[in-house]
């Protein structure tokens, strides 16, 4: 494998980690809360469509990302509504969530569209464009320092660069602001903030609501700039992966950023290679598929370090003396 | 004192609960241009108005009905089993591996080594989450989603690389010999003077679901075993108080869990397709969520759940064929059912209880 | 007259068809320690939880400092001068001290300079009411009584003039409660109003200025703590003259029923909470576990009962229990002739929704009496409860009726009669009467009796040191897993136990 091809793949990799990244960091906020959430597929689904709906018709890629941040908003809000409001059932929430996207996107692709459930095909400002940095073309002749200005950082959308900054974003938010001390209380210990006189329901459901927009914008990435438009489906079980390292991570925003580049990278090599062969040993591509997967049952079984979730996490808040 | 009588905790807040999911799917349709009444119409008549609909309602009810019995008795140990897609895919694995590779004399003898088969093989598959949680302590939901997954890429990895002929582009197993075939409810009607569509892929299997919820019914309700994992659902304290082993029952009820869930198979497989295609499943593993919610985890309702989204199933099948409404119309209805029945069941509950504590006041 | 610190005038509150508070009405002068007691479910916590807007009243109105107050939440409350300190304390445990006092009374976004301020003013509330703790312990790191210390510091932090406690000596020492009341004392002599919710006489007795009885949700009385006695507020508790004593005969012990040699338990976080312990249960008597909550008695209890493993050795008349693996399980302890009323009758010893004939076979569902070929002969069982419900006077006499819907008395009445209708070697009897009416402790330890008099063993573990006093032939008392001696009734007396469950041990040990 020479450098030029490494370089691709890495270069994939962070086109490809960025909507995990994104969806992870929106599960975190969530969890950390105490909200379980395995909606974060169908918040990314319903996400992409919008936003490629929107820029589809307006041109704008600007108002797809809003719209797309908006309807990823009206499923966290309905998961907060069961969740939270009415103590339901966080997981069977979840699961109600992703059918939804999966159905309502296709239904409402195939009634604006009528081209089989997809969006048309996004051109021009109706994407994200690359960000080329300053002086990339000029650099990019050096060796080894050049092509990885040029090729690997340079030239991916202000969403990649949004993803990642949202990193340390995070971090701090969660452990130096008054914010950050009250969710993390509120998933490890709910009745401790009640009784602090701060609402559980408030903190819950912003948690909620930073959830939907980060999935909101993992979503707008997936179809309005790693792609050029919606099909259906189009997010294949990438809210799984998020969830997944997540868990890898143990709901932290640091680790959760290097989980989602693992991931992304297994992702990247099967995309490129299909079928790898390690000196007579072909590892097929199913495997590849499956080993973000994989990884997890394993951290989830604390073969590499037991996962503990946040102590109230999936428990709905009942006030109890 | 119970908040309300149990009937209305059985039959109205399910009855009230799938009302308000017909409401917000009606709106779905007007939304949509179309028009909901016609399309009410053109579902029943297409599902139910022909015994070639009612083939087809019927072959889709009995893969709810394994699948709803599968996550319903996991309910029942408070374990939820999202992992009913992939157990039944390793079901259907089971099926194609004995329908191919033994010699059957009759479809009577192959059809109860494929039920043992499909169950053994979405048994194995549930066991490994069922020993993680009991054992471990890994979130039984998480892991079953992982091994969705895995399934499918497992699935994927034998139909391509192994069980594909030689020279198919197809990824997909060998048809199954004529042996194997199951009779379908024309051929089993037919000697006692019943006729019943030809085309519809209703098959004896469905015999073999009717049987399985029976058989639960028992189970849960009449056995030790079952009175061991309702008390296990309920308090696992108390299980171990009263010597009911958590980690036995942990995995003997995903182990029946799976084991159902791969029962599907020989429907879809050997029933229908007969040979192992790709997403044979169809997402019916997690229909079976949804059925199991609605039928309250009680295999009488699980069964009453099934054939109201086999007609579902079938009736959407209908609407994408002659009008512009796309089958995913269903799955909005299914999120709208696993909705209300499940995450938002305290909407419905709630003012519910306050008005029977009205009435009783009232009375008092 | 001084204005009272607290006024609350015509209180009720009902949870459906409950009604948990009536018509209550109380007055606490400023600068006092005001007690209020009554049994559980008496109605105590939650009218306290009304005045911390954790509940909102269905009727009347709250005035502090004479000012009619609205307390809608625990904001409100906060910000009247009122806080409290749980019966279960409301702390984050992978927190530190500093960042759980600061929780909610934050100053500004950032943690930095909240950290800093609360370091200090905590180091002033310190020095001021000899509360210390150390600011960056992490909270499950430290011990319930520096956790509720925690508690307390978290009230003053805001501010507060009245403090309420509820329960606040349970997982006490009696020498961490008596340290504790001088820190009461000091917060009153500041000026501080307190309430103190317990069910013990003792506690009303030493550390109050007056006191309130609760009994089924009223306010029986109100008096000054100078000019009662425990006697006179027993009965208002109850309602009656109450027997504190037993009626028994002296008991005639026979050859051990039950020998423990070095047994060792560990609990689910790995801590050994029962270290090595050494006890024997003689056919005939009632031996009483004493001890503050907390210091191994559940777990030995548990072991026992094959609900947990534990080393050492065991034996039941003569012959070896397994301690861990295969026998050790409570199915075994069954099987061995060891009937277990548990501490918890609510999470282990029954299934709240299960109909009551459901839970006369729950452990013992295996009965051969109880089977049909493969199926469960459910129409047996049902007679069998019917027996039994009429043999222990449950109501309502109705065996479909689900657990949950029974009061706390009657569901302890058939966890009672399924264990002791099974004739045990041994009766394992974890706090028989706690959250039960008076007319049903009576019920229940006149059945305890009278097997320890058909020559049965039982072995009792109750926090209540008048409930041991009247049953118990002889006593161990239980503290941080060791058996701190043996005494009998008659020749020790509460102020000797009271030590002993302190770790406290006049003799050699």
């Amino acid at each position: 494998m020479d450098f030029l091809t490494i370089i691709q793949v890495l270069d994939s990799t962070i086109r490809l980690s960025t909507p995990l990244l994104l969806a992870c960091l929106a599960g975190l906020y969530s969890e950390r809360a105490g909200i379980f959430d395995i909606g974060l597929e169908g918040k990314m689904l319903m996400a992409a469509f919008f936003s490629a709906a929107v820029a589809a018709v307006s041109g704008s890629v600007l108002l797809g990302l809003l719209a797309g941040i908006a309807s990823s908003l009206v499923l966290a809000g309905l998961h907060g509504l069961a969740s939270i409001t009415f103590r339901g059932n966080q997981l069977i929430s979840g699961v109600a969530i992703n059918f939804l996207a999966a159905g309502m996107t296709v239904l409402v692709a195939q009634d604006w569209f009528k081209q089989g459930g997809r969006t048309p095909s996004l051109f021009g400002g109706a994407r994200f464009e690359p960000i080329d940095w300053p002086l990339a073309e000029t650099l990019s002749g050096i060796p080894v320092l050049g092509p990885i200005y040029a090729e690997l950082l340079s030239g991916h959308s202000v969403l990649v660069y949004l993803a990642f900054l949202a990193v340390p974003g995070t971090w701090w938010l969660l452990y130096r602001t008054r914010f950050g001390l009250r969710l993390r209380a509120v998933g490890e210990n709910p009745a401790a903030v009640d009784t602090a006189g701060v609402s559980v329901v408030g903190l819950r459901y912003a948690a909620v609501m930073i959830c939907g927009v980060l999935c909101g914008i993992a979503g707008a990435y997936l179809a309005t700039a790693l792609q050029a438009g919606f099909v259906k489906d189009m997010t294949a079980g990438r809210g799984f992966i998020a969830l997944a390292a997540l868990i890898f991570a143990k709901w932290r925003p640091l680790h959760a950023m290097w989980a989602c580049l693992l991931f992304g990278l297994l992702q990247a090599i099967a995309l490129r290679f299909q079928n790898i062969d390690l000196g007579g040993v072909v590892i097929p591509v199913q495997v590849m598929d499956a080993l973000p997967y994989i990884l997890t049952v394993v951290i989830l079984a604390g073969f590499v370090g037991k996962a503990i979730p946040p102590r109230a996490g999936g428990e709905p808040y009942v006030k109890e003396r | 004192m119970d908040k309300m009588p149990k009937w209305a905790d059985v039959v109205l807040i399910p009855l009230i609960s799938l009302i308000l999911a017909a409401i917000l799917s009606a709106l779905v349709i007007l939304g949509i241009g179309e028009d909901p009444v016609a399309a009410v119409n053109m579902m029943v008549s297409g599902a139910l108005g022909s015994t070639y609909g009612w083939g087809y309602t019927l072959y889709y009810a009995t893969n709810f009905m394994f699948t709803g019995l599968a996550v319903a008795v996991a309910f029942h140990a408070r374990l939820f089993n999202i992992g009913g897609e992939g157990q039944a895919m390793l079901g259907g694995l089971g099926v194609a591996m004995i329908c191919l590779y033994i010699p059957w004399p009759h479809w009577t003898m192959a059809l109860l080594a494929a039920c043992a088969a499909s169950m053994l093989f979405g048994a194995v598959w549930a066991a490994i989450p069922a020993y993680l949680q009991a054992r471990r302590g890994s979130h039984i939901v998480i892991t079953t989603i992982m091994f969705n997954f895995i399934a499918a890429a497992l699935l994927n990895y034998m139909l391509v690389n192994v069980m594909r002929p030689d020279g198919s582009m197809d990824p997909a197993s060998e048809r199954f010999p004529a042996a194997v075939h199951l009779p379908t409810l024309h051929e089993l009607l037919a000697p006692i003077g019943i006729s019943f569509s030809k085309a519809a892929p209703a098959n004896v299997s469905l015999l073999v679901a009717v049987l399985a919820c029976v058989v639960v019914w028992a189970l849960i309700w009449r056995t030790r075993l079952g009175y061991e994992i309702r008390a296990y659902g309920h308090s696992e304290s108390g299980a171990l108080y009263a010597g009911i082993s958590p980690f036995k029952i942990t995995m003997v009820a995903m182990l029946i869990s799976g084991a159902l869930a791969g029962l599907m198979a020989t429907n879809n497989v050997m029933g229908e397709a007969e040979r192992l295609v790709l997403n044979s499943t169809e997402g019916a593993g997690f229909i079976g969520i949804a059925v199991a919610l609605m039928g309250r985890s009680h295999p009488f309702g699980v069964f009453l759940a099934a054939i109201l989204f086999g007609f579902l199933y079938q009736g959407g099948a209908e609407l994408a064929l002659w009008t512009n409404i796309p089958r995913e119309l269903i799955v909005v209805i299914q999120a709208l059912v696993i909705l209300f029945t499940g995450a938002l069941d305290n909407m419905v509950r709630m003012p519910l209880e306050k008005v029977f504590l009205a009435l009783r006041k009232g009375k008092a | 007259m001084t204005v009272p610190a607290i006024e609350l005038k015509g209180i009720s509150k009902s949870f459906g068809p409950v009604q948990a508070n009536k018509d209550i009405s109380i007055s606490v002068a400023p600068g006092t320690i005001h007690g209020i007691i009554g049994e559980n479910g008496a109605g105590k916590s939650t009218l306290m939880s009304i005045l911390y807007g954790f509940y909102k009243a269905d009727k009347g109105e709250i005035w502090i400092n004479g000012k009619k107050t609205e307390i809608p939440d625990s904001q409100a409350a906060i910000a009247a001068g009122i806080g409290m300190v749980f019966q279960h304390f409301k702390l984050v445990e992978n927190f530190t001290v500093l960042e759980n006092i600061i929780l909610g009374a934050e100053d500004g976004g950032l943690l930095k300079p909240s950290l800093a301020k609360a370091r200090r003013t905590l180091a002033e509330l310190a020095a001021e009411y000899e509360l210390n703790v150390d600011p960056d312990a992490v909270i499950e790191e430290i011990g319930v009584g520096m956790q509720q210390r925690v508690e307390i510091l978290k009230a003053l932090y805001r501010q507060a003039e009245i403090l309420i406690l509820d329960e606040p000596t349970g997982v006490l020492t009696p020498a961490e409660a008596d340290q504790l009341f001088r820190i009461l004392h000091r917060l009153k002599d500041e000026g501080k109003t307190i309430i103190l919710i317990t069910h013990k006489l003792r506690e009303i007795m030493e550390a109050t200025d007056t006191v309130s009885v609760m009994r089924r949700g009223e306010m029986t009385a109100t008096v000054k703590t100078a000019e009662t006695s425990p006697e006179h507020l027993a009965e208002l508790m109850v309602g009656r003259k109450v027997l504190l004593r037993v009626d028994k005969v002296p008991a005639k012990p026979g050859k051990p029923i039950l020998e423990i040699e070095n047994l060792r338990v560990t609990d689910d976080k790995g801590v050994e909470r029962v270290k090595g312990i050494d006890l024997t249960v003689r056919a005939g008597e009632i031996m009483g576990i004493a001890g503050v909550a907390g210091n191994g008695q559940s777990e030995l209890l548990e072991v026992l009962g094959g609900m947990r493993p534990g080393s050492g050795a065991i034996r039941l008349n003569g012959a070896p229990l397994p301690l861990s693996g295969p026998g050790s399980d409570a199915r075994a302890r069954r099987a061995a002739h060891v009937a277990h009323v548990p501490e918890d009758r609510q999470r282990e010893g029954l299934i709240m929704e299960f109909h009551a004939w459901e839970n006369v076979a729950f452990g013992y569902h295996h009965d051969p009496a109880y089977q049909s070929g493969i199926f469960m002969n459910n129409a047996a069982l049902r007679a069998d409860t019917d027996r039994k419900i009429e043999k222990f006077d449950v109501r309502p006499a109705d065996g479909w009726l689900a657990a949950k819907n029974f009061s706390g008395g009657n569901q302890q009445k058939i966890v009672v009669a399924r264990e002791i209708e099974r004739n045990p070697d041994l009766l394992l009897v974890g706090q028989p009467t706690r959250g039960v009416d008076i007319g049903a402790i009576e019920f229940i330890h006149k059945q305890i009796v009278a097997l320890r008099d058909q020559g049965k063993a039982v072995l009792l573990v109750s926090v209540e040191l008048e409930e041991i006093f009247g049953l118990a032939d002889r006593i161990a008392v239980m503290f941080d897993g060791h058996i701190m001696g043996e005494r009998l009734p008659d020749e020790t007396d509460e102020k000797e136990l009271g030590l002993l469950m302190a770790g406290v041990n006049g003799e050699a040990a």
